[in-house]
Parts: structure tokens; sequence; C-alpha cells
């Protein structure tokens, strides 16, 4: 068999994302976007293949299936919203979201972006942010980096940073586990002595100098910043053909960026 | 059993302004669509709307007619952001009180079982309690002592929801893969009115989706509204999918003045039937181009 042309941009994306789920076991993955999905997807067909996943309704299905299209199934059990809220408090959940502001200690905005009395642009909400954040793991992706986005502080705090989770006490802060930020440009963590974000890795192509102008806070960069892995030829093919044949990942990622 | 069947436009003439209301489904799913264009019909005004919000908030909002919202997310689901909220908010036009998802629920159920408040970690540590100066956290009497966010009871005067099947007694039935958080909305009002697709015998209830797809009950519902299409451009599965085509052309009016009163034109203007024959006229038009 040949070996399959190099990783674009998007795939090193997703594995980078898959990562994220590394070590979670048996506990519901609920990626929001779609390199978050084929992430999850990809970290069940390989490294941890006891990850629940939803099919995006109400029920949990086993399986690997295309991004974009409906769960084959087989369904493993019913899972509407209630159901989720549960799992969610119960801590049995590690959550990926894309925020539309992030700050260095984490907080994140999906709500309003001005000033909330009367935005300037009004966003979702706040949906289920502030409670995920404080009950079970939370990881992001941030599908364009810049200083937009990467801000020194979030005009509405929806998902809980460490700074406001040790401020509001043992009860916010006791399940409180930011993972890791996944953008088009680095890998990112909170693995800093005041838990406030560090440069894990920069993606092949992306100088350390890109992410830093891009980000508008100072990150913690500790030492020669690595490459992020590229993915081998076993993932790239359960991306190319099983997850993502029809190429969704270039919506979010798309090739001009490389 | 009582006959509880009435029009949408009885339900709302038992409606009052200023009223809390509750309105069931999900984002753009299962919403009474029908008893919020008769809402909307009715010029009713000074309402606070409680919603897991979709196009149900956006009508209420471009008719003016809400003066509080209370919710976690307003969402067309295919389309993110419902504009019509977004430019009510962006203008200053509503007040709103902004909860997590979770802290929604916990305010329906506390009032659904008569407690003051339910205690939940959600919200600790948000902007929730910045935007919210009126909440209180609450101390466990117990040897863990933790400090955690009392959600207040949030009492409906009515709710509004949309099931699949219900018999003439109030008895609902969902037929989809999720119930939502409508027999909450239910619970937690002092009045609950449930429109359906079809009012069918109670007999047939049970055999249509089993035992486990009764969850309302009668005891909770004062009106019962036949309302085929009622849930439209919402989805209502299985009975049908969202009506995407109609939704794209529900935002793209929304976001220009001179198109948004051509759409209420069309379309919002006259009675629930007219509304129904509008989106069959359209739709005969759509079939006969392809």
């Amino acid at each position: 068999m040949n070996d399959p042309a190099p990783a674009t941009r998007a795939e090193v994306c997703a594995a980078a994302c898959a990562e994220a789920w590394r070590g979670d076991g048996e506990i519901l993955a609920s990626p929001y976007g779609v390199i978050p999905a084929i992430g999850a997807r990809l970290a069940r067909a390989t490294f941890e293949p006891d990850l629940l996943l939803s099919d995006g309704e109400a029920a949990f299905v086993t399986g690997c299936w295309p991004v974009g299209d409906p769960a084959p199934g087989p369904v493993e059990g019913w899972a509407p919203f209630r159901s989720v809220f549960d799992i969610a408090w119960a801590g049995q959940r590690h959550i990926m979201m894309s925020p539309s502001q992030i700050d260095r200690f984490g907080n994140t905005n999906i709500s309003a972006i001005g000033d909330f009395a009367r935005p300037t642009r009004e966003l979702i909400g706040m949906r289920g942010a502030p409670g995920n954040t404080v009950c079970h793991p939370t990881s992001y992706w941030v599908a364009r980096h810049s200083t937009r986005t990467f801000v020194p502080r979030v005009d509405v705090v929806c998902g809980v940073g460490y700074d406001n989770a040790a401020a509001a006490g043992p009860a916010a802060s006791r399940f409180h586990a930011l993972r890791r930020v996944v953008t088009n440009l680095a890998v990112l963590d909170f693995a800093a002595p005041e838990h406030t974000m560090r440069l894990v890795s920069v993606h092949p192509g992306v100088s350390v100098g890109e992410v830093v102008a891009s980000t508008g806070f100072e990150l913690v960069i500790d030492g020669d910043v690595a490459q992020t892995p590229m993915p081998g030829p076993d993932l790239l093919r359960l991306i190319r053909e099983v997850i993502d044949p029809h190429l969704t990942r270039y919506r979010e990622v798309p090739h001009e960026d490389e | 059993m009582a006959d509880k069947r009435m029009t949408e436009d009885e339900v709302v003439a038992r409606l009052r302004p200023g009223m809390t209301i509750g309105i069931g489904g999900w984002g753009s799913r299962r919403k009474p669509m029908s008893l919020v264009r008769a809402i909307a019909r009715s010029g009713l005004r000074d309402l606070t709307v409680v919603s897991y919000g979709g196009p149900d908030v956006g009508l209420l909002c471009a008719a003016g007619q809400v003066r509080r919202l209370i919710y976690a997310f307003v969402s067309l689901d295919s389309i993110p952001l419902e504009p019509h909220f977004q430019a009510a908010r962006q203008s200053g036009a509503v007040e709103v009180t902004e909860y997590d998802e979770g802290m929604l629920q916990w305010a329906l159920y506390a009032a659904s079982l008569r407690l003051p408040f339910l205690p939940t970690r959600a919200g600790l540590g948000s902007d929730v309690m910045r935007l919210n100066p009126e909440l209180r956290t609450v101390t466990s009497p117990y040897a863990d002592a933790e400090e955690l966010l009392a959600v207040p009871a949030l009492a409906l005067d009515a709710a509004l929801i949309h099931l699949n099947r219900a018999d003439m007694a109030g008895n609902a039935q969902f037929l989809g893969p999720d119930l939502y958080f409508d027999d909450l909305f239910a619970a937690a009002a002092e009045r609950a009115y449930v429109s359906c697709e079809r009012v069918v015998p109670t007999e047939d209830l049970a055999a249509a989706g089993g035992t486990q797809s009764l969850r309302i009950h009668r005891w909770m519902v004062d009106g019962v509204v036949e309302a085929p299409y009622g849930a439209h451009f919402t989805s209502c599965a299985p009975d049908y999918a969202r009506d995407e085509e109609f939704q794209r052309a529900y935002v793209s009016a929304a976001k220009d003045p001179q198109a948004w009163q051509n759409f209420a034109a069309t379309y919002l203007s006259g009675s629930e039937s007219d509304y129904q024959a509008a989106v069959a006229g359209r739709r005969a038009v759509a079939g006969a181009a392809t």
C-alpha cells in the first residue's frame, strides 16, 4: 500500500483534538464543531475505544460514521437533553466547545460581544457552558486563532476559567478542569504555575511568533516549543476514508490557511 | 374526563398582559408555533417569556411583545443565531435573565415541586452571578459545607407546549426522540395549554408510542388545541422535519425591515389557517419548480 499524502492542517488539527480525550476511558465525549467531531470519532476508533458518543439528537450510538451523515448505529442508549445534563453534572463527560472569546485563564464567551446590557453583537447565549466547566473536563477548539478571539478579558464569562473558579470557592473549583485548547495554529493548555495558558506545540508550518502575534495576551512559553505531531498513515486513512470522506474539515480549516 | 379542547385564540383569551409564559420545545424543535402566532396576532404586551429559545422568542421579540426574556440560549439549530432575538438584544429592547441551561431546568423543577430553590454548581464562577445579582448561594448543612448556587423557583402563569398526540382531556404524547423539558414547563405553570398534531381517543395513545411516551398528564393541562403542522417551521419528529427552506426565508427576511414587512404580510397577518394555506401554497410552488 502506498503511503498516503502528507497530513493537511485540518487533519493535524483533528488529530490534536482527538488527543484531548486520551485517557478519558468510559465517559461521554461531546464535540462541538466539525474538527472536534472528527477528533472524537478518531479517538474512539483508535486509542479510546470506550468513549460514548451521541448521534447529535437523543441517542448514544456505537460505531464510526462520516461527519455530516446520520449515525447508522446501533443505538446503545437513550440520551435526551435531560440525561445529558445529568451526565454533565455527574462529571462523566468531556466537552470540547468553540468559544467566540477566550482569555489567558480559560474564561470563554459564547453569549454576547460588548456590553452585556446592550451588546454590539448578540451571540447564542451561555448554553450549558457555566455548568459544564465547573462539573467536568472541558477543552476548546478555535478554528481561527486571532487577537479577536484570544483576548485579555472576555466580555461575558460563560465557560469558567481557572481564576474565576478559584475565586468562587471549592464548590466551583472541585471538579473544574480545562484540558487543552486546539486552534488552527497550535495546541495550548493551562499547565503553567498560575494555570494560565501555555503554548504546548505549534502545527507544522507555523512559527511561535505567528501564534504570539495572533494572541491578545501573554502566553507562557517554556523553552523550545514542540511541533504538533503529524497523524500517521492509519489515522489519515481513518479521517479520509471513514470519518470525513465529504471533506467537511476544510470548511473549518481551509487549505489556503496553510 | 373533561373535554378541554379549544382553539388557539381561546387559549390566548385566557392570557393577560404582563404574564410570565413558558414555551416548551428546544431551539427550533417542537415549538408550539401556532399558539405563538396567536399571541403575536393578539397584541398581548409586556410578557416575560421563559424558553429554551428558538423562533418562538424571535417572533414575539419582532412583534414587540416581550418585556423580559429568561433563557439559556436562543438558536435556530441549523442556523445558530436568531436574528430577531439578536436585534432585540442589540437595541436594548428587552430585559434579560440569562441562565445556564441546567439552571433553567432547576428553576422550573423547583417551581413544579413547590420548593423555593434547588442547589447546583452550575453558574458558580461565571457571569451568571454578576449579571443576575439577585441570585444567592446556599451553604450545605452537612459536613462538606459546600457553598452552592440556590436557583430560585420560576413559577409560570402559563405554559405552552406542542406534542405529537393528545386526548381531549390533556394526556399528551411525544413520539419523537426527546420530550425536552415540556413536562417541567407544564408542571411549573398555573395553567398549561397543549397543542398537538392530532387529538385521538385515549385508547389509541399507548399503542402509538408505548406508555413511556405519555409524559404529559391531564392533571397538568388546562386546554388542548388540535393544531396540525402547529410546530411549523420547527421540527416535530416523526410527524415532520424542520422546514429548513422556510426557516432560511424567515432569517433572510428578518435581516431587512422591508423584507420582514413583506414576510409578515404574507404569513402573519391572517389566521392560523391562512398561515397554513400560505405555507402549503409556497410548498406547491416549490414542488412545481422541481
